[in-house]
């Protein structure tokens, strides 16, 4: 059994929400660049310049890419060796989403309520989700998920005999409904299978591969990549304005689920793409 | 006229805004906002949406002014403003017609709106501009002075009143009926997307 002492989580979490906020993760960059190459729209190039301008201006002054700086997702992978000492793990992850929040000069976005909404005041709680897994480490991978892009998710409960082409109408179809509300380029993280909740959270966790990274099952490698070229075929562009790059990516997981149910989860990510992890 | 176009080709838009300076500008103009602008978003909105109906004052004189859809990050000792760029303005469709017909010229923010608020424009002499979502790191360079001007308490929400200089947006709708994301994306929609 290994010992992981609470401050520990704290600390790690207020870096990561820090980290996430101000800089990209290098697959974000090197997206940037890819749409750079192949854009063929003038508005649409500016705005992938702007955004990288943009990028690089909130890591050397340590702001916030994007002033939504998002309600904190984590995903955490505890290994069964693992005794968190100290305190609670949930409250540790809070203590360090208060801290990253207010030390970062990051904007505090949640509501106590969806009913009375009155603001926290300091970004807490997040939203957290553990996985109990073999080992003797713990695993973090935060995401900073802003509310624009979240309000353009999509769920829907197909019947089977919808089927593979009803998974992708929907998927295609999710792209054209976020537009550029949800400021594209989009990246969509997609969940299939399972349960009515399964679906949803495999659509976030979807989220977390790397951009440009294949998908390790080879089906679903040839969905994404079909996907992705229909959603740049339908002429939204970075922002809206027009253009080929609406998506930089397309990741699908999927689950066995009951032989009535075809669920596919949809969650829609925008540009601000902010995952960072950490092994503790 | 408070409107006059740049040798870049970039239209220099200062407020207050007259209908005639609304008039002169269109769909996918690009545009430099300088002057004074205000920043409300959906909880000022909900606040200010009583008054009107009640015929009361508002915290500000919307007459000639341009609401910004944001709400920004906090400033870092020594900076005017933190991250601001702009929210999905389509939230904010239930009150713009209220705030078009008290006067209010312009609004900056991103997304698709709806039918009612187009016609709006159309009919009070309005605009809708864009700023680039996601890029409020460099839109922050452009703020001069914020100063919160009313309900405080609603923290990044709150009524603040920005001098801006040079502020990059783009017209999305123009008072005409035209429409920048439709005119854009049929450029570039291919026939099996």
């Amino acid at each position: 059994m290994r010992e992981v002492h609470v401050s520990a989580i704290a600390d790690a979490v207020k870096k990561l929400c820090m980290d996430a906020n101000w800089s990209l993760e290098p697959d974000m960059l090197r997206a940037f660049d890819r749409a750079l190459g192949t854009e063929r729209s003038a508005a649409g190039k500016q705005v992938l310049t702007i955004l990288k301008q943009n990028a690089e201006m909130a890591r050397t002054r340590r702001i916030p890419y994007c002033q939504d700086t998002g309600m904190v997702i984590c995903f955490v992978e505890l290994g069964q060796d693992v005794h968190v000492t100290g305190g609670a793990l949930y409250d540790a992850i809070n203590e360090g989403v208060r801290h990253g929040y207010q030390e970062g000069y990051l904007r505090a976005s949640i509501i106590r309520s969806p009913f009375d909404r009155v603001n926290t005041g300091d970004n807490t709680p997040a939203v957290i989700h553990v996985d109990v897994v073999p080992g003797a480490t713990l695993k973090i991978m935060l995401m900073a998920k802003g509310g624009g892009c979240e309000n353009r998710s999509k769920y829907t409960m197909l019947t089977p005999a919808a089927g593979l082409p009803g998974v992708k109408e929907f998927v295609v179809e999710c792209v054209k409904t976020a537009g550029p509300d949800a400021c594209p380029p989009l990246i969509l993280g997609v969940g299939v299978g399972g349960t009515f909740e399964k679906a949803a959270i495999l659509s976030k966790k979807a989220l977390f591969r790397e951009l440009g990274s294949p998908n390790p099952d080879s089906t679903l490698d040839a969905l994404e990549r079909e996907l992705l070229a229909r959603a740049n075929r339908l002429g939204i562009g970075p922002q809206g304005y027009g253009g080929d790059t609406t998506s930089f990516g397309i990741h699908i997981l999927s689950y066995p689920c009951h032989i009535t149910s075809l669920p596919v989860a949809v969650t829609i990510e925008c540009h601000a793409h902010r995952h960072k992890e950490v092994t503790l | 006229m408070s409107v006059s176009t740049g040798a870049d080709g970039i239209k220099d838009v200062v407020t207050p805004l007259s209908d005639a300076d609304v008039t002169s500008l269109k769909a996918g103009d690009r545009v430099r906002i300088s002057g004074v602008i205000y920043t409300a978003r959906d909880a000022a909105h909900g606040r200010l949406l009583p008054l009107i109906e009640k015929g009361e004052p508002l915290p500000i004189d919307v007459r000639g002014q341009i609401i910004y859809y944001t709400g920004p990050s906090p400033a870092r000792p020594g900076s005017v403003i933190g991250s601001v760029g702009p929210t999905t303005a389509s939230r904010m469709d239930k009150f713009t017609p209220a705030l078009l017909a008290l006067g209010l010229k312009g609004t900056i923010g991103k997304g698709y709106r709806g039918q009612p608020v187009k016609e709006a424009l159309r009919q009070h002499t309005g605009v809708y501009f864009g700023a680039i979502g996601g890029a409020g790191a460099v839109l922050s360079e452009f703020v001069k002075s914020a100063t919160v001007v009313a309900y405080e308490d609603l923290g990044t929400e709150a009524i603040r009143r920005l001098e801006v200089d040079g502020f990059p947006a783009i017209v999305l709708y123009d008072c005409h009926g035209g429409d920048l994301y439709q005119d854009g994306q049929k450029v570039y929609a291919r026939e099996d997307g």
